[in-house]
Formats: structure tokens, sequence, C-alpha cells
């Protein structure tokens, strides 16, 4: 049977490093090299990386914020359309107009969270671009380590001052072991 | 505390600094014995990995039973009528509720240790946190079952939604039933997001571990594709804090809604504004006792005695004894307001609960449990012995049940027309409901026992000293502070344990 040959790009270099303080080093090192496209892998988050990695805040509050507000607003139009406006109904001796608002509060903020929560997932997953269940790094068998107690550092291909050589030479000079160049097949 | 001590021992100590940093207080470390990030993973999935113990199967086969026995009654409520239950009138709720706000409480401490703790930045909470919000989960299933058999005829049960129906009829908004339909279905999801989200990085460790492709197939699928990229952390971590904040307050709320259910109502007894903060301590006190009854086993059978530490414990009794107070004083606020009201019908409802009603050995039974057992923490004996500490704990789990009874069925079997009187008597297919909950709510956490990750490992590895980017293993003097007790009582193995395990023996049991 005729095997096809699979075509090969390079992902990135790879490289583990022992512990947190050289990872959090190198990280600094390699932003203040300039490289755009790169990360770190780790068990855990680790306490200061995004400022080592030079990256902003998480713009996911924003999105919540927008998530909550859209809650709020479902649920009060929802409350108000169909005890105001479709089906009036006078019972606790509460008004059926815009003044019943108190009792309407308890299901505004449910809402509020439930829509703030899908949010939070959904958009966190969003912009974690996941779920996305293949990845050129688990072509590595050594990267599998990161969810146990291993720390990686990977410089992308697609980064403008990447090359193979260069690259890891540079996070040798870094203190990286087990240098690793990960190829995606295409 | 000192904030700069909030991490483990000194690791915060500029450099260069010599011997100038003041010794503050030695933090107890939240993992004993020096252990390495990869004896946490091999010791929690271990867990999942290894066989079961012969205990487990001795639990779980019972426990599948009881909930064989719970769907069996509620066929039988829904084939033959709401009438095999003892309700009556003026008893409308009675069983069904009493468990259905039992079950509701003991979610909360799940998301307390979840998300309050969280935000207070208590690192203790992520030896437990795992554990408390599964419980959280299956709790809230137990507690759902009810309400919605408690309407009588199930299969209407989607009337509770606001959806449109050909009667043209919407919901009542302005009534707090329906508010707790929201609450509680709004509770659950969300708890559920948090749970799973917290989930992810320890699935993916499950995920690369896993020898069978079926495994490494459904842990895939639900790790996401987790690579622990800084990239992904920065909004995960915001995903986390965010879903902190929206729970603290929902968590607050849930009860709170809870309890509106009796506060609106004009009944005697019900009809009071100290309900809502009485309602969520006492959910708090009763979800960590629960916390207790079922890690306090876990670390035993499981040898999670470097994880799950003395030092949990002892912080969460001590919550019970805080909440229990709480309790305690909104117990004996109650009567005196009921005094000092002036209103006959409500000082006349708490002499029926206390003095010479049907019911009164309810009322002592639970302020017995709920009270004075949990007195029992102000004293340090008290919070290390476990079997006192198990004790309580079930004092407790019993203790807030008898409060949901006192508080619903006292007050309603003697409402304000005596020709209405009448009492109520739970029948069989009530008591097996209830127990059937109670075995299906250990069945569930029996099987999370199996599948999942008992303790959060991604989050104990970040609460390690050696997790902190300005860690300086020279520096440092990892002073371990055990517990004197700890080494006889719960951990044999201690005193063997070389200062840094070697990587891969799990030690315990």
């Amino acid at each position: 049977m005729a095997q096809s040959t699979p075509l090969k790009r390079v992902h990135g270099a790879l490289a583990e490093f022992s512990n947190v303080q050289d990872l959090y080093r190198a990280a600094e090192k390699v932003r203040d090299a300039g490289f755009k496209h790169w990360d770190v892998h780790s068990p855990f988050p680790i306490h200061g990386m995004d400022d080592a990695m030079g990256l902003p805040k998480s713009i996911l509050s924003l999105f919540v914020l927008i998530g909550g507000a859209t809650g709020t607003t479902t649920a009060f139009l929802l409350q108000y359309i169909t005890q105001v406006v479709i089906y009036p109904t006078v019972v606790q001796s509460k008004p059926a107009n815009i003044f019943t608002i108190p009792a309407f509060f308890p299901v505004m903020f449910e809402l509020t969270i439930l829509f703030s929560a899908f949010t939070c997932l959904f958009g966190g997953l969003a912009l974690m671009k996941l779920p996305r269940l293949n990845h050129p790094l688990f072509n590595s068998q050594n990267f599998l380590k990161f969810s146990d107690d291993g720390f990686f550092l990977c410089i992308e291909a697609r980064d403008p001052s990447f090359s193979i050589e260069k690259t890891q030479a540079f996070l040798k000079e870094l203190g990286g072991k087990n240098l690793e160049i990960v190829e995606d097949e295409i | 505390m000192a904030s700069a001590t909030d991490t483990h021992d000194h690791s915060h100590a500029p450099a260069g600094g010599g011997n100038s940093v003041a010794q503050v207080l030695t933090r107890e470390p939240l993992v004993l014995n020096n252990r390495s990030m990869h004896w946490i993973t091999e010791k929690v999935s271990g867990i999942v990995e290894k066989p079961q113990p012969k205990l487990w199967w001795y639990l779980i086969v019972p426990c599948f039973l009881l909930t064989i026995v719970l769907v069996s009654c509620f066929t039988y409520l829904i084939a033959t009528g709401i009438g095999v239950w003892g309700t009556n009138h003026p008893v409308a709720w009675c069983w069904d509720i009493t468990n259905f706000v039992f079950w509701i409480g003991i979610g909360h401490a799940g998301t307390l240790i979840s998300a309050i703790l969280f935000l207070t930045r208590q690192k203790w909470r992520t030896g437990v946190n795992r554990a408390a919000e599964a419980m959280t989960l299956f709790a809230v299933v137990c507690a759902g079952i009810f309400p919605a058999l408690h309407v009588g005829r199930v299969w209407m049960v989607y009337f509770l939604a606001p959806i449109p129906n050909s009667n043209a009829i919407w919901q009542n908004f302005k009534s707090p039933l329906l508010w707790d339909v929201f609450a509680v279905s709004t509770y659950f999801t969300v708890s559920v997001i948090f749970w799973y989200l917290g989930l992810v990085p320890d699935l993916a460790t499950m995920r690369d571990r896993a020898k069978s492709s079926i495994k490494k197939l459904a842990y895939g699928i639900f790790a996401l594709g987790w690579r622990g990229g800084n990239r992904q952390w920065r909004h995960y971590e915001m995903a986390y804090l965010l879903l902190a904040a929206l729970s603290t307050p929902l968590v607050l709320s849930v009860h709170t809604v809870v309890s509106f259910d009796f506060a609106t109502s004009v009944v005697p007894g019900w009809h009071t504004t100290i309900f809502p903060p009485y309602f969520v301590a006492g959910a708090i006190f009763g979800g960590f006792a629960m916390v207790l009854t079922l890690m306090i086993p876990c670390r035993s059978i499981y040898g999670l005695h470097d994880l799950l530490t003395a030092k949990h414990i002892d912080n969460m009794t001590k919550i019970i004894a805080l909440t229990g107070s709480i309790v305690g004083f909104a117990y004996l606020m109650e009567l005196f307001v009921a005094w000092y009201s002036g209103s006959n019908y409500e000082f006349d409802a708490f002499k029926i609960r206390i003095m010479y009603g049907p019911y009164t050995w309810t009322y002592y039974a639970m302020f017995f449990c709920n009270v004075i057992a949990p007195q029992a923490f102000w004293f340090k004996y008290c919070r290390e012995k476990l079997w006192i500490v198990m004790t309580v704990c079930m004092f407790v789990n019993a203790g807030m049940w008898y409060e949901r009874f006192v508080i619903i069925v006292t007050t309603l079997a003697r409402d304000f027309l005596p020709g209405q009187w009448d009492d109520y008597h739970p029948t069989w297919v009530e008591i097996w409901s209830f127990i059937g909950t109670i075995g299906l709510f250990t069945m569930l956490f029996l099987l999370f026992l199996r599948f999942l990750p008992v303790i959060a490992m991604s989050e104990v590895k970040g609460v390690l000293p050696e997790a902190d980017p300005h860690y300086d293993p020279t520096r440092s003097k990892r002073k371990t502070v055990v517990r004197p007790y700890l080494k006889e009582v719960d951990n044999p193995s201690s005193d063997t344990q070389p200062t840094l395990a070697p990587d891969g023996i799990p030690g315990g049991a």
C-alpha cells in the first residue's frame, strides 16, 4: 500500500526550564528580545508572568460587563412585558405598572449573574482559543509534562524574528533544556 | 497578618536584605513534608487511576440501591398522587420543602469555599475547593428533585418557566416562589460552570497521564485541548476571578430568596426580617459540616494528609463555631422579637414551637445540635481530635435538617384558626425519599472520587513556595511546622519521610 508522506512545517522552538524562576527570567529576556508569537506553558498560572511576557490585562471583564447588562435588561423586559403589558394581574396589592419594579429585582439580579457567567465561560474560551483538541505542541512527548511539573517556553515559527538556529541558540543561552523543534503536519 | 508573608515563608524577602528580614510569624505550610509538584500529581491522579479500595465498593452498592429506592418512591408518587405523602391541610409544606432547603443549604459551603475564600485570598481553600464544589452540585441535584415533585403534577413542571403556553397566562413574577426557580437554576448553572472551569487544567493532567486511548479521548474532550500557556492562563485567571466575584453575591442571594419563600408570607413564625441573614449563616454552617463529613474520611482512606492538613480542618471547624454562634444568636433573637413585637400570634407561634406544641422535641434537638454542639470547637483539643470533629459535624448535619423541619412544620401545624390545626406525620414514602437522596448524594460523590481528581492539583501546585517566581531556594528556611499530634494521629509515615520526598513515590495509604 502506498504510503503518503506527510507534509510538515515547523511550528516553533520548544525549550524546557527546570523551575518557575528560570522560566520567569527567560520570559523577561524573550520579551525584551522583541518576540511577538511565543508563550510559556506551566502547570499553574505563574504570578506576575503577564508582566514578564509584556501582556496587557485580559479584556474578558469588559465582555462580562456587557453580558451582565444584557442579563439585567432581558430580565427587566421579560418581567415588565409579561406582568405589565401582556398579562397584568394585581396580586399582593402590588400595582401592575412600572412601580412594581422592586418585585422584579431578584430575577433581574439572577439573570445578570447567569448571563455574566455564560459570557465568562464562552468569552473566556474564545479568548483562550479553546476548545482546540489538536495542537502541534502535543506532538512533543516531552511537552506532556506541562500538566505535571514541566515548564516550557515555545517561540513560534510565525514570529518575524524566528530562525531555527538562532532561536534555538537563544533559548539555550537562556538556560533552556531539551530543546526541540516542534513540527506541524499539514 | 502581614501581607508580605502571605505566600509561604520568607520568599518575598528583598534580595540582599541579609538578616534584616523580620520574622513575623511562620505560617503553617499548606502542603506538608515539602512535597514536590510531581508528588501531588501522582498522589491525586493515583486516586483515579488505581483501583478503588474495597470500602468504595461497600459504599457505592448500598448507595446505588438507595438511589433505586428513591426512583421507586417517586415513581409511586407520580403514579398515585401526592396523597402518598403525609401532607395535609394546613401542613402543605413538610418533608419535601424541609429536604429542599436542607440540601440547597449544604451546597452553599462549596460556593463559599470556592468563591468567597478565593476573593479573600485564603490559600488554604485550594485543598478542599474541588470536593466542596462537587458537593455543591450534588446537593443541588438532590434539592431540585423535591420542589419539582412537590408541585404535584410533575409533568406540568414546565409551567414554572416563563414560556408562552396555550392558556396565555404568565407566571407571577412578584412571587418569591418564582424568584426561587430563577435563583436555584442560576445557582446550579453557575456552580457547574465554576466547577468545570476549575477542572479544565486538571483534566488536561489526567489526559496527559492516561494510558488507554478511551481515557485519553474522554479526558481529552473535556480538557478542551488545554495547553497551559500563559496566553491562556491570563484569560483563565480573569474568568475564574470574575466567576468568583459573581458567585459570591449569588450564593448569598440564593438562600436569601429561599428565605423569602417564608419571610414574605404572613404566617406567624415565618414573617421575620431576620430570615435572610439567618438562613445564609445556617447554610454555610451546615455546608461546612458536610464538607468535613466527606473530606475527613476521604483524607484517611486515600492518604491525603499532606494536602488536607490539620490546618484545613482547624480553619473549617473555626468557621463552624462562628456560623453556629450566628445561628444560635438568630434563634434567640427570633424568640426575643416574638415577645418584643407584642404580636400575640407571633409570640404564640414560638410558644407552641418551644413549650407546648406537638413538635417541641425537634426544637430542642435543633438547638442542641446547632448551637450547643459546635461550641466544642472553641477548644483546640476538640478541633484536633478528628472523632470529635466528626461527631460534631454529624450533629450539625442532623441539626440543620431539624431547623428546617421546625421552621416549616411546627409553624404550619398551628396556624391562626384552632379549627384548622392538624398534626403531620411522614409516611414511608417521604422517609425513604429522603434516605434515597442521601444515597444519591453519596453515590454521586463516590463516582466523582472515581473519575475526577478530588483535589485541585493545579491550584495546590500554585500555592507551593517554589511556585513563586521570586522564590530563592538558597535563602528559604522552609521550616515545616507540623503540629505535634499530627505525627501520631494522622500521618504515621511523616517521621520517615525525607525532607524532599523522592519523586513518584506516593506516601500514605
